[in-house]
């Protein structure tokens, strides 16, 4: 039996990791159980990564208002927890009659939610905003956005951890028990005790549910398929463009990442697999013709990589989509709160569901305030969009600063040692990829990634063979090639 | 995000006659022919932490061949080249990435120490190239450990004795995937197959006789890679054969069991600074447009080597980068070279040209590769209507380059200049 605790959560994606830093607020001792090896593995990282302005869910649900507040203090968030952010607006594009009405309609909507910043935008306006894109006019949403799901994510899930949250990684929940008013989720490493339980996880949150005893929801996912274009394509695109929105599928859109790529997706379709995340050849040609009707600047020399997203979707009996369900049921699970079905708008809308969650539990319990609660977390600095004099003193203080591991994406060696020994103990390839962008660029780790294994097999003092790519079994190199030999080195 | 950075005070401006970008061969060459041209104050700037570039990795033998009459390991190759520089007390700095150019030759390095900014008369660009990789291509499937390119998996194995796995198919048919096709069967794993998309082989005949034959590793051409499997390691992948115009042919599905899949399938120029300088870049070669002196749409800014066009042999390369030193001299010294204001057009069976551009009034050294295998064929150089140089060839494939010397003495001072292939 591993230590006990008043707070389990399970699932470290955005919402479960904002949940841990919303309730490390309080004096309590948390802990997260995660299957996956690192933070932000499933949806919370497949997808847009795009900040919604809030209008396009149907007023009064619990999607609209969270993402309306979500963006809302977005900015205030970015400040605190340090991830990359921008308030860069986007367009809804439209081209006929019909489009003009449902665009007029989604801003309606929008005004009504609250949201801010909604204006309907002639072509003129249109093209001085996106040059190259084809369409008539336009919803100009002034206050979306843009982020990194990832850093957003581990920001949280690291604020949370600096205030106490224990993150335990490979960790999936098989079976619950209750006894004596405790909760006991068992893992293949041992068993956790804890008096509340918080069922966020996503695409397993059905399966969650199941083993509290709460059943009859019907989970589907839609899988979407994305192709990222070379950093060099972002300097043409200053926000994201969407077609006009049908009422539950945004379209394929092509939207530039923080750091200057672009991607173009999703292609949604339904799906009861929800860990297959290979991406067809079929759906790449689809998605670039498909994209080159609203911006034509997809030519298959700038793509770099593709990837896919499941996003879990609570229906009813008919199929028709619903809204997020959270939930308590004193009844069946008393002291467990269950979320069921968090799709986007998830990841704007994270905190503000993380707060909403809290509410509902302290309706049932008083929580003290934890006086020692500190906002503010610092991610790495990144040498590449440091000034120059800044990289001097970077440089200055930490030779390693001047030691460029990652060409393409000038990623530091200090900057990959400060991701290897990262607060949460993540030791895998992708959460230094995720972490520092090395490996994101033109040759995709061609150059860099042995130097990186290098670092981490010696860093952390593990085997060679033990080092992974990103899941358990997920092994680089099979071991040494010749047997090692001290003196040799 | 991408902070606005200007460039230092020329007060901390380091100057240099000449500042050359990578010590590979291109680099190491270029360097002693400069000094051997009279010019002393250069600088090598070289990102790893030893000179050599690629060769570094490169342990199998069959460099030098040409130039040296003996065929050498890629550390030896380049050790004759570092230990010359070394003999001249031609500076060079390891350890240093260089991160922007400019179109006023600033170039700006980081290293341990700090940053550095150079004020150049002359940047020779000699960074090389880097790999095409499965995101480029679009292989669907899974995201598995085991995708490794052919490169880096020669990393692992030469540089750092790591074994990158046990079971092992090998997509693309370019000489370091046969050559790493040989290295992994020495070292004890099994290659099932190299697949090759085209309909002829894209490395050299010399690697498929003594990597692939020799070690009874078949060759499948018009096959390629349809989907990887595996979620935490790869499991498989499904092989195909394809059409005429390289779509998999349904019904002619393998599957492989296999832990690793080495990808060769092309090389491109390292062009990223090129493209933050604003240089013309080639959409065929994916390197610079050159003219006859190597210099490219930024006076004093020369390229050669594999960051201008990829070659077949090093030796090439070194030859290439000492004509450019050459050239790079006389603009130092000069202040100019001859201006070129002809292109060069590739024609009919033409894959691309080095260089792009000429004056019409030197005898110059043109580079090309033909689109697909010839047998007997003439390479033909027109202007005006009227042939300006003929090579003729009893073969000619697309994994060989192809060089000879046009004379100037048939050239117009005004018109295109085309390149075609012609068989015979």
């Amino acid at each position: 039996m591993k230590k006990q605790y008043d707070v389990i959560i399970i699932g470290a994606g955005v919402v479960g990791s904002a949940i841990a830093r919303e309730l490390s607020r309080y004096v309590l001792d948390i802990a997260v159980l995660e299957k996956n090896p690192d933070v932000c593995n499933e949806t919370s990282g497949r997808n847009s990564a795009v900040v919604h302005g809030g209008f396009a869910n149907p007023t009064g649900s619990l999607k609209a208002r969270c993402c309306a507040w979500g963006n809302r203090i977005m900015d205030q968030l970015a400040a605190e927890l340090d991830f990359p952010f921008k308030r860069c607006g986007k367009v809804l594009v439209g081209n006929t009659e019909e489009d003009r009405q449902q665009l007029e309609k989604t801003m309606r909507q929008g005004a009504v939610n609250g949201c801010s910043g909604l204006e309907m935008i002639d072509g003129r306006k249109l093209h001085e905003l996106v040059p190259a894109v084809n369409g008539s006019f336009a919803l100009w949403s002034k206050r979306s956005g843009i982020m990194d799901p990832f850093l957003y994510t581990t920001a949280l899930a690291e604020n949370a951890h600096a205030n106490g949250a224990e993150f335990y990684f490979e960790h999936e929940v098989t079976g619950i028990s209750r006894e004596d008013g405790y909760y006991y989720l068992h893992t293949m490493r041992g068993d956790f005790k804890t008096r509340w339980v918080v069922n966020a996880a996503g695409l397993g949150a059905k399966q969650i549910s199941d083993l509290l005893g709460i059943k009859g929801y019907r989970v589907i996912g839609s899988r979407s398929n994305y192709i990222i274009l070379h950093k060099r394509m972002g300097r043409l695109l200053p926000m994201p463009v969407y077609p006009v929105p049908s009422n539950t599928y945004m379209g394929i859109h092509i939207t530039p990442t923080v750091d200057g790529n672009v991607t173009i997706g999703p292609d949604a379709e339904n799906t009861d697999v929800l860990d297959d995340y290979s991406v067809p050849q079929g759906a790449v040609t689809f998605l670039a013709t498909e994209g080159a009707k609203l911006w034509p600047h997809i030519n298959p020399a700038d793509q770099i990589r593709t990837f896919a997203g499941i996003q879990p979707k609570l229906v009813d009996e008919n199929g028709a989509i619903q809204d997020w369900k959270v939930e308590i049921r004193d009844d069946t699970a008393p002291n467990a709160v269950n979320l069921i079905g968090i799709e986007s708008p998830g990841l704007t809308g994270s905190v503000p569901l993380a707060r909403y969650v809290i509410r509902m539990m302290q309706e049932r319990e008083t929580f003290r305030e934890n006086p020692a609660f500190n906002p503010v977390h610092k991610g790495i600095v990144r040498f590449f969009a440091c000034t120059k004099e800044e990289q001097e003193k970077l440089i200055r203080s930490n030779p390693d600063y001047g030691e460029i591991i990652c060409s393409c994406e000038e990623i530091t060696k200090a900057e990959i040692l400060q991701a290897i020994h990262n607060p949460l103990g993540v030791s895998t390839m992708t959460g230094i990829k995720y972490r520092t962008r090395a490996m994101m660029g033109g040759c995709q780790g061609g150059f860099c990634q042995a130097k990186i294994e290098q670092l981490i097999e010696r860093e952390l003092g593990k085997d060679p063979a033990d080092v992974v790519y990103s899941r358990s079994g997920s092994y680089v190199v099979t071991g040494p090639m010749r047997k090692e030999n001290e003196n040799d080195r | 995000m991408i902070a606005e950075k200007e460039f230092c005070a020329d007060t901390e401006l380091i100057r240099k006659d000449a500042v050359i970008i990578g010590a590979g061969p291109a680099g190491l060459a270029a360097a002693v022919q400069l000094y051997k041209q009279g010019i002393r104050d250069l600088v090598i700037l070289e990102r790893e932490e030893e000179p050599g570039g690629i060769l570094r990795q490169c342990i199998h033998d069959g460099f030098g061949l040409g130039r040296f009459g003996e065929s050498l390991s890629g550390p030896e190759y380049a050790r004759i080249f570092i230990d010359e520089v070394e003999k001249l007390g031609i500076p060079y700095e390891t350890g240093a990435a260089v991160t922007r150019l400019t179109k006023d030759r600033l170039v700006q390095a980081v290293t341990r120490k700090g940053l550095r900014t150079y004020q150049a008369k002359a940047v020779i660009l000699a960074m090389g190239c880097k790999e095409r990789t499965r995101g480029a291509l679009g292989i669907p499937g899974e995201r598995p450990a085991g995708v490794f390119t052919a490169g880096t998996a020669q990393a692992y194995m030469n540089l750092y004795n790591r074994m990158p796995g046990r079971e092992v198919v090998i997509l693309g048919s370019g000489d370091i995937g046969m050559i790493m096709a040989r290295r992994l069967t020495l070292e004890g794993a099994h290659v099932q197959a190299v697949l090759e998309i085209m309909p002829y082989p894209a490395g050299l005949p010399r690697n498929i006789l003594q990597c692939l034959d020799d070690y009874n590793i078949p060759l499948y051409l018009r096959h390629t890679v349809t989907c990887i499997h595996g979620k935490s390691r790869l499991t498989g992948v499904t092989a195909a054969q394809v059409d005429g115009q390289r779509r998999p042919i349904p019904g002619t599905e393998k599957e492989y069991s296999c832990d690793t899949l080495i990808l060769s399938v092309g090389l491109i120029p390292e062009n990223k600074l090129l493209e933050d300088a604003g240089i013309v870049i080639d959409p065929k070669t994916h390197g610079a447009v050159v003219d006859e002196n190597l210099q490219t749409s930024i006076p004093g800014v020369f390229s050669a080597g594999n960051v201008l066009h990829v070659h077949d042999l090093v030796d090439f390369v070194s030859l290439e980068a000492e004509a450019l030193a050459r050239h790079a001299a006389e603009y130092i010294q000069k202040g100019d070279v001859p201006h070129c204001g002809l292109d060069i057009l590739c024609g009919d069976g033409i894959g691309h040209t080095v260089p792009q551009k000429v004056s019409g009034e030197r005898n110059f050294n043109l580079s090309l590769r033909v689109r697909k295998p010839m047998r007997g064929c003439r390479i033909v150089v027109r202007q005006n209507g009227r042939e300006a140089a003929v090579k003729t060839m009893k073969k000619a494939i697309p994994a060989e380059m192809i060089q000879f010397q046009v004379p100037a003495g048939k050239l117009d001072r005004s018109g295109a200049l085309e390149v075609s292939a012609e068989e015979l």
